[in-house]
């Protein structure tokens, strides 16, 4: 999607390949702008990463995916469904995982399923709350309350009760957060399963390792969204050029460089120092002298996820703050 | 697009696909009302506690009021008198006050709701036709404790002396009336509040219930944040309105019965017209206090304006509608108001079926009233319902 930013767009309705194709998404919420201008087109069956820190837009962009909330202005469509008139026919083919568990504290998981089940009109409610309950492993556990759940099994039945209906598109909204890594990693597992049937998922977090683990990302911050692409694409396209300093007195390297002209980003990063640059002859300029003459060990490196998008954020924030 | 989405699309059209997303919402309700033990053991026990202690407490015609005497004659006509207003039942002679100070303050401190003065020399006065006065000093303070008891006082005086007013002082006994006033009470003969506070009491036992358990059905969905799940998902606001109202109309129901039971066997209270009818008008009086709790629910934006906003409905409920005071006693305007509240209109029924035996025919306009009043409700409660988190 990323590839052909110039060609001309085809209207999604006619590219049953594109399922988000949205344009000039603006929301306000008392006067303060939350989303800005936003564009983005997702292809079907793809993992679409969706990062940026918190208060981003991430999740009102996600909203107005949906229909629960209308933008001031923009357009598009998903699944081929207009946003702006259609949010009903979204709503059946779309499974939104909210980032606070949505679910009914006082139901058991087998009700809360077949309640799902039912406001879908799927044929055999009953049956299709057991299939759930045994793919997700809970049947000893199928008349518990949703509320004595533990953070990681509640995450699994918020993502089994969006799947029930079988939704074309899958809409997550920081569903790790707060979840250790092993519930996390076995969540990935799942969502890779799911891409894998043909679902297209758009999953949010700001959790970098879990950028690593979508097919494309898009980082938002301040409500713009700033890049996207897969993630080479992202790291090559922000040209970073970067440093690797290992070696004695980094605390106080890293405070000397914050003040060269040149050095765009200084983070550490366990015992090593990244130092980049958008210019590298300009970086290469500022740091000659403490690469030849400090004690440190200095070596050219490549530029993380990470860096590009702490620098990405600073950039806007030049512009915005 | 492809098959499947048509496929869901066929599955998801129509009225059986819109009747099975109402049961989502309809069982999903009913789980929640039986899992909270307190509110459903409130639902059983609100009805019946209320039902006693009023029923029993409230009486707009009290007797054996605390009544006090200051005798400063001795004569027959003055024990006469007293014996006669013992013979009412209304006043309880507790009380001889030895001065008319002490009758004063009796009467100030509450201990007495009536004094009665018989000045020195009444007999001999009445005796000589000189008209001597008999004070009645009543604490009017409270008009509807004193109110039955001074009437009973104003039937008692023109009998009260026929013993003693013979032979040659026939001539003082006053002469009957020349024509013959004859009263029916109907309905209620004997005059009885209980006649008239239990039906009403069923109203305005459901008319609390039913909104308050409504009023909170949607800002608790937004409190738990449950809210935003249920916008994302495919059922329309008025499945959702349904499938919250439909399970305390069954509760409402049982609420009625459990009433209409008791009314029965504690209180006797007749029911003399059809059973039926008010059955099925008291359900329909339960539906309209259920939308308009439901309407109250999509305006708050939390339980407590909820809450807040169905006390304030139901003030007017209490002292407009007729229930505590004469409807018809009320000025023009407040009649006005008073007609816009379904209680006003399930008394009319209540009292209209259980006491009067009245028929459809005869209440044509309060269920009309009522019926329009739930389908307004209901559809500013639609219209109101926010199907996006703008």
């Amino acid at each position: 999607m990323t590839m052909d930013v110039a060609a001309p767009r085809r209207p999604a309705a006619a590219d049953p390949e594109i399922v988000i194709d949205v344009e000039g998404l603006t929301k306000s919420f008392g006067g303060r702008p939350v989303v800005k201008n936003l564009s983005m087109q997702v292809r079907r069956g793809l993992i679409y990463g969706f990062l940026g820190p918190n208060g981003s837009g991430k999740t009102t962009t996600i909203r107005m995916l949906c229909g629960l909330l209308t933008p001031d202005s923009g357009h598009g469509t998903c699944l081929g469904y207009d946003i702006l008139t259609q949010s009903a026919e979204i709503k059946r083919h779309v499974g939104y995982m909210t980032q606070k568990f949505s679910l009914y504290t006082d139901l058991s998981i087998r009700e809360n399923l077949e309640f799902v089940a039912r406001v879908y009109n799927l044929a055999d409610p009953r049956q299709a709350a057991r299939d759930a309950i045994r793919r997700l492993g809970l049947e000893n556990r199928a008349e518990q309350l949703a509320g004595e759940l533990s953070g990681g099994w509640k995450q699994r039945l918020a993502l089994g009760a969006c799947i029930l209906p079988e939704p074309q598109l899958l809409l997550l909204d920081e569903p790790t957060a707060g979840v250790d890594p092993k519930a996390r990693r076995d969540f990935w597992d799942e969502i890779h399963a799911l891409a894998h049937e043909g679902m297209t998922v758009l999953v949010s977090t700001h959790y970098m390792d879990e950028a690593e683990r979508c097919h494309e990302i898009a980082y938002i911050a301040y409500g713009e969204l700033l890049t996207q692409g897969t993630v080479a694409e992202v790291v090559a396209n922000a040209h970073l050029a970067t440093y690797t300093v290992t070696g004695p007195g980094l605390a106080d390297l890293a405070e000397r460089l914050r003040s060269l002209d040149g050095v765009d980003m200084v983070a550490p990063f366990g015992m090593a120092l990244h130092v980049s640059g958008r210019d590298g002859a300009r970086l290469d300029a500022a740091t000659r002298e403490l690469r030849e003459h400090g004690p440190q060990h200095w070596e050219p490196g490549e530029a993380t996820l990470e860096d590009v998008f702490i620098d990405l954020m600073s950039r806007s924030k030049d512009n915005f703050g | 697009m492809s098959a499947g989405i048509s496929d869901v699309d066929r599955r998801t059209r129509g009225f059986r696909a819109s009747l099975m997303r109402f049961g989502a919402a309809f069982i999903k309700e009913l789980i929640q009302l039986r899992r909270d033990r307190i509110t459903f053991a409130m639902m059983i026990m609100i009805p019946l506690l209320q039902l006693t202690l009023f029923g029993y407490a409230i009486n707009t015609s009290p007797r054996h009021l605390p009544t006090a005497v200051l005798v400063q004659d001795d004569s027959a006509f003055a024990r006469s008198f007293v014996a006669a207003m013992r013979a009412t039942d209304y006043f309880d002679i507790s009380t001889a006050a030895a001065s008319e100070e002490e009758l004063d303050r009796l009467i100030l401190s509450g201990k007495v709701l009536f004094g009665v003065q018989i000045p020195a020399h009444f007999g001999r006065d009445l005796m000589r036709g000189e008209r001597p006065a008999l004070l009645v000093v009543a604490d009017a303070a409270d008009p509807t404790a004193t109110g039955s008891a001074i009437a009973a006082l104003q039937g008692l005086s023109s009998q009260v002396f026929s013993r003693e007013l013979t032979g040659p002082a026939a001539s003082l006994a006053p002469r009957p009336l020349p024509y013959e006033l004859r009263v029916h009470q109907r309905y209620n003969p004997a005059g009885e509040t209980r006649l008239n506070i239990v039906p009403g009491l069923m109203g305005l036992i459901l008319t609390l219930t039913m909104l308050i358990f409504t009023a909170l059905s949607v800002t608790r969905e937004i409190e738990r944040g449950t809210m935003e799940s249920l916008l994302a998902m495919p059922i329309r606001p008025v499945e959702i309105m349904l499938g919250k109202i439909a399970p305390y109309l069954l509760v409402g129901g049982v609420q009625m019965t459990i009433i209409l039971v008791a009314a029965r066997l504690l209180f006797d209270i007749p029911v003399i017209g059809s059973l039926w009818l008010l059955v099925g008008l008291t359900l329909l009086f339960i539906l309209a206090n259920l939308s308009i709790g439901y309407t109250f629910s999509t305006i708050a934006q939390n339980q407590l304006q909820a809450m807040q906003m169905s006390f304030f409905f139901f003030l007017p409920n209490i002292l407009l509608s007729g229930f505590m005071f004469p409807f018809k006693g009320m000025p023009g305007w407040a009649q006005a108001v008073g007609e816009i509240l379904p209680l006003t209109h399930y008394l009319r029924i209540v009292r209209g079926i259980m006491l009067k035996g009245a028929t459809f025919t005869d209440l044509q306009t309060d269920v009309l009233a009522l019926a329009v009043f739930t389908l307004f409700a209901m559809g500013v409660a639609v219209a109101r319902f926010r199907q996006t988190l703008d």
